[in-house]
């Protein structure tokens, strides 16, 4: 194959108009997915859980394959099977180190489950595949629905409980001592985001779920260290890798996943740059000199 | 009111005689901050102290010294209402502990926050002020101005937005004072504020908790394993060993004999060029002084 054929595979904007109303739920839903993901994803990096993202999206996965095959709907099984592992790991690995490891046997669990039900499941080859990474077109008028419906209830739940979530993200013993419900607000948390895993395993995929719920909020921290800046430019990484992602994707035959990944991917490398830079050229020099006086 | 533990009472008590010692009730003086009760505190069988009776009045700077697991972060944990004692009781302004006392602040014991974490040295002082708090986080004028006003305090103007966890172990600590201090406590509550600090670091913190109590007249309980820095603040020390609870002033404990019969093992206190030491401590004891503890985050 050569080269020239492997770039039109790749980018092709023919009929590009027409295609773009075909898949306006998709542009929309990657739109909300990325705004969750941003948010949710700043939560992810204060609390070190990118790799329980990894462990619930293989569970999340499981459950919708299983959704498919005994014709639940890949939604609701998704939704099942990432609530189950996220509030496994919640209640079982409150310590990072007992966290890692209930992680690494759900994981390869989640996996063999979901491959199983695929084996068996008998009806469109497209379905399988777009589990494990990605799809656009499946994305109908009730499916929206519901990832509207649980997207809002995320975005809204973590506003609301913001506050104190970072507070014992990140200073567990006094947040405790002041009276945050520390136990409570852990669980709250594994459940959104088991539920954002679960939408985005429906968008992008089960092995690329990091890229938009891990991936934009490591950029932005890259960044900045403001708690405004960091979740805004978080959730704008993750909308236009989303959203760009869908539209690179549409008139090419090829999943969404590598092109969401990819912008995912390329935007984390510019934001290192960038913050390399910066770090290097501000010593913070007055800093130093108090240090010393003091 | 059994008021045996006052300031400056000038008497060395064992928790145990606390009990039989005469009460010295006085209508006329303020209610203490902090006042414990006969308390005892231990896990399963094994106990870890008793008989502790403390009164802390406004403005009064409080050791607790002890050797490795003899309960001294398990006090600040009682006090703090998360952890229940075996017996007896705390009150804190004359209420009950119960988690998240808003007069409470708690410094404990240091953890360096780590690169990644999505805060500014004015938002960490911020979280003191409304971080247990439910809801939108509006932007609030009067937040600002308090923030303003605690970073000049702990000298973190020049760092105010640099991100916590690149700051060095000093910076951090003196957050971590600021972000007690600044939701309006009156008890300040410090596991081992100045461990891992070179002497300058020790100097700054010691500074601003002896000032938060000389200027705002907060009660300080103050975790130690080396009386020595905090020498010229401290009124009185709470000593834990071997199952008791020693309370009275500096002078009055650091004696060669006191010491000794708290050890049941001959120990001898010098004192040289104004410092403190303590020599001849069974193994597993050495609160003393040159040398930092051990900490593994299993001392109870």
């Amino acid at each position: 194959m050569h080269l020239a054929d492997v770039w039109s595979q790749l980018f092709s904007f023919q009929g590009y108009g027409e295609l773009l109303a075909l898949v306006r739920n998709s542009v929309l839903a990657g739109a909300v997915l990325g705004l969750t993901g941003g948010l949710v994803g700043v939560f992810v990096m204060a609390r070190d859980l990118a790799f329980a993202v990894h462990a619930i999206s293989e569970l999340s996965f499981a459950g919708a394959a299983a959704g498919l095959l005994l014709g639940i709907g890949v939604v609701q099984g998704s939704l099942a099977g990432s609530l189950a592992a996220a509030l496994l790991i919640g209640v079982l690995g409150s310590r990072a180190r007992n966290r890692n490891s209930i992680i690494a046997v759900l994981m390869p669990f989640g996996l063999g489950l979901g491959i199983l039900c695929l084996s068996l499941y008998s009806g469109r080859a497209a379905n399988k595949f777009g589990l494990l990474t990605g799809q656009i077109v499946a994305v109908d008028n009730p499916r929206l629905t519901a990832l509207l419906v649980i997207c809002g209830i995320v975005v809204v739940a973590l506003l609301l409980v913001w506050r104190p979530l970072m507070f014992v993200s990140i200073d567990p013993q006094v947040a405790e001592a002041r009276g945050v419900p520390a136990v409570a607000l852990s669980i709250v948390f594994m459940v959104l985001l088991g539920m954002a895993v679960a939408v985005s395993v429906q968008i992008v995929g089960s092995l690329l779920v990091l890229s938009v719920l891990v991936t934009p909020a490591a950029a932005a921290l890259r960044l900045s260290a403001s708690p405004v800046l960091v979740p805004v430019l978080s959730t704008v990484f993750a909308v236009v890798s989303m959203v760009g992602g869908i539209l690179l994707a549409l008139g090419s035959s090829i999943p969404i996943s590598p092109y969401v990944t990819t912008l995912s991917f390329l935007i984390y490398v510019v934001c290192r740059i960038v913050g390399g830079v910066r770090d290097r050229r501000l010593p913070r020099a007055p800093r130093l000199a108090t240090e010393v006086a003091s | 009111m059994n008021g045996a533990g006052a300031a400056g009472d000038g008497q060395v008590m064992m928790g145990a005689m606390t009990s039989s010692a005469p009460g010295r009730a006085d209508v006329s003086a303020p209610r203490p901050v902090l006042s414990i009760r006969d308390a005892a505190l231990g896990y399963g069988d094994r106990l870890l102290w008793s008989g502790l009776t403390l009164d802390v009045p406004a403005g009064e700077f409080v050791a607790i010294l002890g050797p490795n697991g003899s309960g001294k972060t398990s006090l600040l944990r009682a006090v703090l209402g998360t952890q229940p004692l075996t017996s007896g009781s705390i009150e804190i302004l004359g209420e009950p502990v119960r988690r998240g006392h808003r007069s409470v602040g708690y410094v404990p014991q240091q953890h360096l926050a780590d690169r990644g974490t999505p805060l500014r040295a004015r938002d960490f002082l911020a979280l003191g002020i409304d971080g247990d708090r439910f809801g939108l986080p509006l932007p609030s004028a009067d937040r600002r101005r308090r923030v303003d006003a605690m970073l000049d305090t702990v000298h973190a103007r020049a760092f105010a937005r640099t991100r916590i966890g690149s700051l060095s172990g000093g910076e951090q600590q003196r957050l971590r004072i600021g972000q007690a201090l600044i939701g309006d406590s009156r008890l300040l509550l410090c596991d081992e504020p100045l461990i891992s600090l070179d002497l300058n670091q020790q100097r700054a913190v010691s500074d601003l908790i002896d000032a938060s109590r000389r200027d705002q007249g907060r009660a300080v309980l103050m975790i130690t394993h080396d009386v020595n820095p905090v020498l010229d603040m401290v009124d009185r020390v709470v000593y834990l060993a071997n199952g008791q609870a020693l309370v009275g002033s500096v002078d009055d404990v650091f004696t060669s004999e006191v010491l000794s019969d708290l050890y049941r093992t001959p120990v001898e206190v010098v004192r040289a060029r104004g410092r403190i030491i303590v020599v001849g401590l069974p193994d597993h004891a050495h609160e003393g002084h040159e040398h930092a503890p051990h900490h593994d985050g299993t001392e109870h």
